[in-house]
């Protein structure tokens, strides 16, 4: 009775959603007029603020999910896919009938900083309004200066697809009363300037806490949840610890390390893939040294945790093992080396690779199914790549391929099956 | 079936190390030394391991399979514009969108051109049992068209031997019947499109099932002409018009 253990969280799930509805009912508020805006329009056309500006909307990848596939950057035109539907990603181009064209600094704040829309309404946490709260009122400004600034494009958003009760905005009070803490950064006087920085983007525009933890049932992270590693919803990818816990943490990853990736894609403790690569190549590798500097430092200093308890020993997993190891000899080893040590710059390691050894064996699997290049980035133009096992290889063979990864060299994680395998088959990518 | 690039990175060391020498001067030769394992060359062969291993490290195609399309050969113009178009999603097959997603266009170009130049036998393909009646109507629509449906003949676009025009017309010489009638269907549902006007799906909406049937058939069961290049550009005077003629293999 599969379907049973959902039927309580789901009647939960509607109590506290009509809740939110009957004690806060609806609210819709006025937008603010340009011509009544504190901002005057020369201070928009600034050149300095406007390429400010620029280079922070980058750092918050505003447009990897306001850009739709082949389409113009910014103008929207796609869906969000949630586990509560799809949500239209608006233009956000200064076109004046489907984009921000009329939209004041002030109804900019409001989205950014409140999660709510031009007339107060209630906006869908697939915005990552519960990080960009953070963000300062300057930064803020420069981002909109930047996007007024933008060709506009008439492009209306697609139709939304959510089921209800998701489909009434007002239902969202509720998750926000559980969710949501509106608020800038506030710099803690006791640690470095470099760190506060760090702090500062990684919490608010780099909203690096919406895939790198685990969301629960709500589609929610809970407050004290701070980038502690979570399998990112629909997309099925693992975002790893981003703390230096063992097996799905940054276990041994120096500052270094964690520039280079973020700069190039790749580094001496593994590369970036799946949706982690598209946030390189769209975002953080045009973050400047000095900040990604301040990102490393700050994500070094995030407390230890304690590692996750070693994995026992099934049965089957010696057998899994010896069979795997008769694949990587055959199909990877010309790559990733014997020992698993890669080659630098060009393959990654496989050995004490945190994205080998997380806890789900997701990443793994789906990287020998998929394949594909390392990301593009200016350090990385002509990426090399890997060849999709998904067609040569059967769910048994890369369930004992990801086993033997998991538990060579240094590794310790535990076994993945042929019965994974197989759902990860069917996973749609992107 | 090829596996990666790596088991045989020799065969075919002159043209992929040629284009890695011209089309980049002074490329560090990265490939670090790790004692056991031999040194990664840094050829564009090695680095578009995850293409070949589906389309053969010569671009040849898996023949017996009838779906994984040959490239070798084929325009350069055509490849590249095909590399874009699933990029940005107006040609649907979800692992060549994902493989391609993010490669910059002058990447592309460059792997288009690797594909271009490889020469490699055709190979023969099965061919599903067909009336004589079905390959005359076939061979009919390849040469003559059928004007009282607006249908122009294949052969005005493709070439008179059907082996294509430089730079953006792919032949259809050598093509398996599956992949023939697989793309005739993809542009009737739209799973394949390209820049605006879009000729062949308006060639391929006027084209009946039996039609797609009959001109697939013919095509996979012609003998190939001596000479496989395609004709030299501006050689034909396509009889609709084509945004990809137009603008041919560069980002839009
Ligand atoms: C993870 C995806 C994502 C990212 C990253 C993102 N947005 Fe959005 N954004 C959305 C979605 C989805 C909506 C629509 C929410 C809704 O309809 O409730 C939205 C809505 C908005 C709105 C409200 C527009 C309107 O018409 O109501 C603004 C303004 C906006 N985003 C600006 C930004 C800026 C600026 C950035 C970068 C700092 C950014 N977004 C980054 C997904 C994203
Ligand atoms: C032709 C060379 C090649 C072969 C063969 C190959 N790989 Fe890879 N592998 C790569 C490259 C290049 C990447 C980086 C891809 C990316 O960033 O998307 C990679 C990435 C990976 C990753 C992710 C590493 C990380 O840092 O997160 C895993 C896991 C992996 N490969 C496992 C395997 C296994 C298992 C096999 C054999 C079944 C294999 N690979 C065969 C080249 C290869
Ligand atoms: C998983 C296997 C796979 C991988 C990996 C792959 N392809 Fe493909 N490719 C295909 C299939 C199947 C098609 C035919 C799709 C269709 O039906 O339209 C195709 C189509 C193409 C076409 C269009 C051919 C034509 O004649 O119209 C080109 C060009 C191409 N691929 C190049 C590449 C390049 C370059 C790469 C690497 C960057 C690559 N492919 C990676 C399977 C693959
Ligand atoms: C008006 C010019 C024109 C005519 C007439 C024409 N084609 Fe095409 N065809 C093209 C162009 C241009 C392309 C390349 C399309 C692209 O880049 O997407 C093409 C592509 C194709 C392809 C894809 C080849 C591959 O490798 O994927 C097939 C198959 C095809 N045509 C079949 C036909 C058949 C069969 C006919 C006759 C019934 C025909 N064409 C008539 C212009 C034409």
């Amino acid at each position: 009775m599969k379907w049973l253990r959902w039927l309580v969280p789901s009647v939960a799930l509607l109590v506290v959603l009509a809740l939110g509805w009957v004690l806060f009912g609806g609210s819709r508020s006025r937008p603010t007029p340009p011509v009544a805006s504190k901002v005057v329009a020369a201070t928009l056309r600034d050149p300095a603020l406007i390429a400010k500006g620029e280079y922070l909307a980058a750092v918050g990848d505003c447009a990897g999910c306001h850009t739709e596939q082949g389409g113009a950057r910014y103008a929207g035109g796609r869906a969000l896919a949630t586990p509560f539907g799809n949500i239209p990603v608006p233009n956000i181009t200064p076109d004046r009938v489907t984009g921000l064209g009329d939209w004041s600094f002030e109804d900019f704040w409001q989205a950014l900083h409140s999660g709510k829309g031009r007339h107060g309404e209630l906006l869908y946490p697939a915005f990552s309004y519960t990080s960009y709260t953070k963000v300062n009122h300057d930064d803020a400004l420069a981002i909109f200066a930047y996007l007024q600034s933008l060709a506009p494009v008439h492009q209306p958003a697609v139709a939304p697809a959510l089921a209800f009760p998701y489909s009434v905005r007002n239902s969202l009070k509720a998750w926000r009363a559980l969710y949501f803490r509106e608020g800038e950064f506030k710099p803690d006087p006791a640690q470095s300037a470099e760190w506060n920085r760090g702090a500062y983007l990684v919490q608010g525009l780099g909203h690096c806490n919406e895939c790198h933890a685990a969301r629960d049932m709500l589609g929610g992270t809970p407050q004290d949840v701070h980038l502690t590693g979570g399998q990112i919803p629909m997309q099925n990818w693992y975002a790893p610890d981003l703390s230096a816990r063992k097996n799905g943490g940054l276990e041994g990853w120096s500052a270094q390390d964690i520039v280079d990736l973020l700069k190039t894609g790749q580094s001496a403790k593994g590369v970036a893939f799946g949706p982690m690569a598209a946030v390189v190549s769209g975002s953080t590798q045009h973050i400047s040294d000095t900040d990604l500097r301040a990102i490393a430092s700050y994500l070094q200093s995030l407390p230890p945790r304690a590692p996750m308890a070693e994995p026992g020993t099934p049965f089957d997993a010696r057998t899994l093992s010896t069979q795997g190891e008769k694949v990587y000899a055959k199909h990877c080893a010309d790559c990733h080396g014997k020992r698993g040590e890669g080659v630098a710059g060009v393959y990654p390691p496989l050995d004490g690779n945190s994205s080998v050894t997380e806890p789900t064996g997701i990443n793994a699997t789906r990287m020998v199914l998929l394949g594909g290049f390392a990301p593009v980035t200016a350090a990385n133009q002509r990426p090399y790549s890997m060849p999709p096992f998904a067609q040569q290889l059967s769910d048994g063979e890369v369930a004992a391929v990801v086993t033997y990864i998991r538990r060579a060299w240094s590794n310790k994680a535990l076994i993945v099956r042929a019965e994974a395998v197989s759902d990860y088959r069917h996973t749609p990518v992107d | 079936m090829t596996t990666n690039a790596r088991t045989c990175p020799v065969r075919s060391f002159s043209v992929a190390t040629l284009l890695a020498i011209v089309l980049l001067p002074g490329a560090p030769a990265r490939a670090a030394d790790t004692g056991d394992t031999p040194p990664i060359p840094d050829t564009l062969q090695q680095r578009i391991a995850a293409c070949t291993s589906c389309h053969g490290v010569h671009g040849e195609g898996r023949p017996g399979s009838g779906y994984f399309p040959r490239l070798a050969g084929k325009p350069a113009g055509y490849l590249a514009r095909q590399l874009q178009d699933f990029q940005n999603g107006l040609r649907k097959y979800a692992p060549m969108e994902y493989t391609v997603r993010q490669l910059p266009p002058a990447y592309m170009r460059e792997i288009a051109e690797y594909f271009a130049v490889q020469q490699v036998p055709y190979a023969r393909s099965p061919l599903p049992p067909v009336s004589a009646a079905t390959l005359a109507r076939g061979e009919e629509l390849i040469a003559k068209g059928d004007p009282a449906r607006k249908i122009p003949a294949c052969s005005s676009c493709h070439g008179s031997q059907l082996t294509g025009v430089e730079p953006s017309t792919p032949g259809l010489v050598g093509l398996p019947y599956d992949y023939i009638s697989a793309q005739l269907g993809s542009w009737r549902t739209h799973t394949r499109a390209t820049v605006a006007p879009d000729c062949m799906a308006e060639v391929a909406s006027r084209l009946g099932e039996s039609d797609i049937t009959a001109v697939a058939a013919a095509l996979a069961s012609r003998e190939l002409p001596a000479d496989t290049h395609a004709q030299p550009a501006g050689s034909v005077t396509p009889p609709l018009s084509c945004g990809v003629l137009g603008a041919t293999g560069d980002p839009s």
